[in-house]
């Protein structure tokens, strides 16, 4: 029965001692070691959510290097092909050209070689008639040397001229 | 690593063999002229006393004395506990202001006007005394006032560790305290209380914790005698009625009202449940105050009890079975030490979170 009722001088000292050890740990111990733990809690988890946020920030910025670099890409893909178009164009455009000039200079020679064609024609029409003229002459003076080729000369032409 | 485990577990098995050791050379040589009594001898190390006995030589005991405070009818009187020569059977009177004092088994009784020696009944309680008013510096008291010494050492210096580092890393000291305050609040404090409260609660959370742990290991260290405070249904009454202030004080609407009209049942369950409720306010802070006292001098009454076989049987033979027995009740109320301040602990804080508790 002792052993189980509370002495009273224990139990005042307990309380006294109780109190005072509360009073003195909240203040100087529990105080600073809680508020040093949470500080260090709160500046990891800062220090985790920045790092978190500088990864995304590079995701970010590699994702804008990816799309700047795919941009360069394309847009000289872009440049090489016009060039290229360029290029081609050029080259026909050339060939259309000197095609052009080409027949354009054909044709005039070949009008050139017409009309030369034609003076020359004309020139040896021109000869050939004068030459015939001159042949008949001298045929003719030939024939009408003598009095019967004369007459038979000019019957034969009357004959023609009946005919027609 | 391993290498301090095991170090650490041989200094703890030495520790302990010369803890039971201790005690059974004590309880030889105190009792060695008269039949070994082993309820005298447990009950007078579970109990608390006047002086702090240290150890007995050549059949001398050598004892810390401490002092005597008492309130009588004339007021404060004051001594120091040696003056009862060790005698705890009411054979030393000591006289002060014209008052007579004894000591029955480490209760100081006051002799009555003109008495001279102390007379019993039949069942052994002084007749002709009474007791005085005592606020006597007992051993208990004593050892209270060392753990809290130890406590401050501790905690104090771990705390201006933080301080002066102003990087916050634990250092020495600070880092063994540290996961151990984080133990309470992180496995006590907030799943029991509640993520938003548990803040209020915190300080007196980790100094009863640390208060009980820290003596409950002092009840098990040799030199200290079964300085069983913690087993002492007066400091854990201290502090379950502590635990019952708290929760009464802090009690919101929501918590009055499961007591007084339960939400939710019938009305003539609100009327039955009222007084069980009302009871069970109560309860729970007795419940604490005895599983603690019950649970650590248990656990002292047993290592006593086997050490005790060898002087009943008086022979040595028995001496390795029980050494090895209280050995290994001693591995185990290691052990308790800190289970029954942990306990302690979170039904303080479970008793706070149901007192705070918003209707849901």
């Amino acid at each position: 029965m002792d052993l189980i009722t509370p002495d009273f001088g224990l139990v005042f000292w307990s309380l006294i001692t109780f109190a005072i050890l509360l009073i003195v740990l909240r203040k100087f111990a529990w105080k600073p070691i809680l508020g040093a733990v949470e500080d260090r809690e709160e500046g990891i988890r800062s220090a985790l959510s920045s790092a978190e946020n500088a990864r995304k920030e590079m995701e970010n910025l590699k994702a804008d290097n990816e799309r700047i670099l795919q941009e360069a890409r394309n847009e000289r893909e872009a440049m090489l092909k016009d060039a290229r178009e360029m290029k081609n164009k050029m080259i026909s455009d050339a060939k259309d050209e000197a095609q052009a000039q080409a027949s354009k200079m054909i044709e005039q020679a070949q009008v050139a070689i017409e009309s030369e064609k034609k003076a020359a024609m004309a020139e040896l029409k021109n000869h050939v008639a004068s030459l015939s003229v001159d042949i008949a002459e001298k045929v003719v003076r030939q024939e009408l040397s003598n009095k019967d080729k004369q007459l038979k000369l000019v019957e034969d032409m009357l004959g023609e001229a009946t005919l027609n | 690593m391993t290498f301090n485990t095991f170090k650490r577990v041989v200094f703890t098995v030495l520790f302990l063999s010369v803890f039971s050791l201790g005690f059974a050379k004590d309880s030889k040589d105190g009792d060695a002229d008269k039949a070994f009594n082993a309820k005298e001898m447990i009950m007078h190390h579970v109990k608390d006393a006047y002086g702090m006995h240290i150890i007995d030589i050549n059949g001398q005991p050598i004892s810390i004395p401490l002092p005597v405070i008492l309130f009588t009818d004339n007021g404060l009187t004051t001594f120091m506990s040696s003056e009862f020569h060790h005698d705890y059977n009411g054979e030393v009177i000591v006289e002060k202001n014209g008052q007579r004092f004894v000591n029955v088994h480490e209760k100081i009784y006051q002799l009555n006007e003109g008495e001279t020696a102390v007379m019993y009944d039949a069942e052994h309680h002084p007749t002709n005394a009474e007791r005085p008013l005592d606020f006597s510096i007992t051993r208990n008291v004593f050892m209270m006032w060392v753990s809290v010494v130890v406590l401050l050492l501790i905690f104090l210096t771990a705390a201006r560790r933080y301080r002066k580092s102003g990087d916050y890393v634990p250092k020495g000291i600070a880092s063994f305290v540290e996961p151990l305050v984080i133990f309470v609040r992180d496995e006590i404090g907030k799943p029991m209380i509640g993520e938003h409260k548990y803040k209020r609660f915190m300080p007196y959370l980790l100094t009863v914790f640390f208060f009980i742990w820290i003596n409950n290991i002092f009840g098990l260290i040799p030199i200290l005698n079964g300085a069983n405070l913690s087993g002492n249904i007066a400091f854990t009454f201290a502090l379950a009625f502590c635990t019952f202030l708290i929760t009464t004080f802090s009690g919101n609407k929501n918590y009055w009202k499961h007591i007084f009209w339960m939400p939710g049942v019938p009305v003539p369950m609100k009327i039955f449940l009222m007084p069980i409720e009302i009871v069970g306010m109560f309860v729970k802070p007795i419940s604490l105050m005895i599983r603690l006292f019950a649970n650590i001098t248990a656990g002292h009454i047993i290592i006593l009890a086997l050490m005790s076989l060898i002087f009943i049987f008086e022979t040595v033979a028995v001496a390795p079975v029980s050494v090895a027995f209280s050995l290994f009740i001693g591995i185990i109320e290691i052990v308790v030490t800190a289970i029954q301040a942990y306990i302690f602990t979170v039904l303080s804080a479970l008793y706070f979170g149901m007192a705070t508790e918003e209707a849901h």
